[in-house]
């Protein structure tokens, strides 16, 4: 395989720095946790070696006994993101988990507020006695 | 008897023309009976003026700010029961289609002590309201899964008219399934060597709201009714 034109490495690496510049300022900003730019940093870096290093996508091809590059690209890409997908999904659920609990903490604690606020209903004298036994 | 407090958890989403009816129905048995009965309405953010209904009525209230589906109301209520101290919580849903005549049925076998949850079923007896065809077929599975799961044989495995003691309490207020916890909840009683007894009881059909079921989401339920059980098979069994 011919090497890669100079302006498209120019392009790529470029192209690399900006999108780590973006997820930097992301961070800074408090857009972005720290937990969830690991995954982006390191895909820049790993963008920003083969940028670099020209030749490495055919050599790892060609170790791995890959006969067309471009498809070992595709095979890694797709195998990070869909591990990036799982890890949101676990992410999702855990924050679904949170918002019941707060609900129902929420819920009780309404309650409670507005029993203070409105003492002496038939309810409540009910519930004090219940409370009593 | 009378010395146990009882907490009836009434789950309620957009079921405003039929919630006063199901409140007072429960007052009416409270007072017949003399039992020391609370009501609970839980409010799973109704868009209606179910809450505006239930601020009229002689009952408590809890008003969750985000609708949580039936499984998270539920919960809600148990959590409830659990903080102040009752000794059994109820389950009568808020449409109407569990007669209340039929708490003192599921009431006696907790004051006896002779079982930790009580589930009212309308197979037992086949009277009343027997559910849809299709509904029956999906019971009839759940019932065979159960059986397979935990060797117990619930007739009506989706009813949600059921009666817990204070150990179960305990229990759901840890854990309850989400979404249609009914079935899986059987599970999860099961395989924490609960005493689980079912008692005939009259349903009908319901007098307003929605099911929580419609026809496109039937199989859906299927799956995730399966999944959960299956689930909570795997991360009980050990105990």
């Amino acid at each position: 395989m011919q090497s890669l034109p100079i302006t498209i490495q120019l392009f790529s690496i470029v192209g690399t720095l900006i999108f780590m510049a973006f997820i930097a300022r992301l961070i800074v900003r408090g857009k972005l946790r720290e937990e969830y730019s690991f995954v982006w940093i390191v895909c820049a870096i790993i963008l920003l070696v083969f940028s670099v290093w020209r030749d490495g996508l055919t050599q790892i091809s060609r170790l791995l006994g890959v006969f067309y590059p471009p498809a070992l690209i595709f095979l890694m890409a797709i195998f990070a993101i869909i591990c990036f997908l799982v890890h949101l999904s676990v992410v999702n659920s855990k924050l679904q988990h949170s918002i019941k609990e707060l609900t129902h903490e929420i819920a009780i604690l309404k309650k409670e507020v507005m029993d203070m606020q409105t003492p002496g209903t038939m309810v409540q004298t009910n519930e004090k006695q219940s409370n009593l036994t | 008897m009378k010395s146990l407090r009882v907490l009836v958890v009434v789950p309620c989403y957009n079921e405003q023309r039929s919630v006063a009816a199901v409140v007072n129905d429960i007052h009416w048995v409270k007072t017949r009976f003399g039992l020391s009965l609370d009501t609970l309405v839980v409010n799973d953010c109704s868009t209606d003026n179910t809450m505006a209904v239930v601020r009229t009525l002689d009952c408590l209230h809890l008003d969750l700010p985000v609708n949580l589906g039936i499984g998270g109301c539920m919960q809600a209520g148990y959590k409830y029961a659990y903080r102040k101290g009752y000794d059994i919580a109820v389950q009568i849903d808020g449409d109407g289609q569990h007669p209340a005549e039929g708490l003192i049925k599921l009431l006696r076998p907790l004051f006896d002590d002779q079982a930790d949850v009580v589930i009212g079923s309308r197979f037992l007896e086949r009277q009343g309201f027997q559910s849809s065809f299709v509904r029956r077929i999906g019971i009839r599975y759940f019932r065979w899964l159960n059986q397979l799961l935990i060797r117990k044989t619930v007739h009506d495995s989706t009813s949600g008219f059921r009666a817990f003691n204070r150990k179960t309490i305990e229990i759901v207020n840890r854990y309850y399934p989400d979404e249609y916890p009914e079935p899986e909840a059987i599970v999860q009683f099961g395989l924490h060597k609960l005493r689980l007894l079912e008692v005939p009881v009259l349903m009908e059909e319901r007098q307003g709201g929605t099911s929580s079921i419609g026809w496109v989401q039937s199989v859906y339920y299927l799956f995730k009714v399966t999944l959960g059980t299956l689930f909570v098979y795997i991360r009980l069994r050990k105990i």
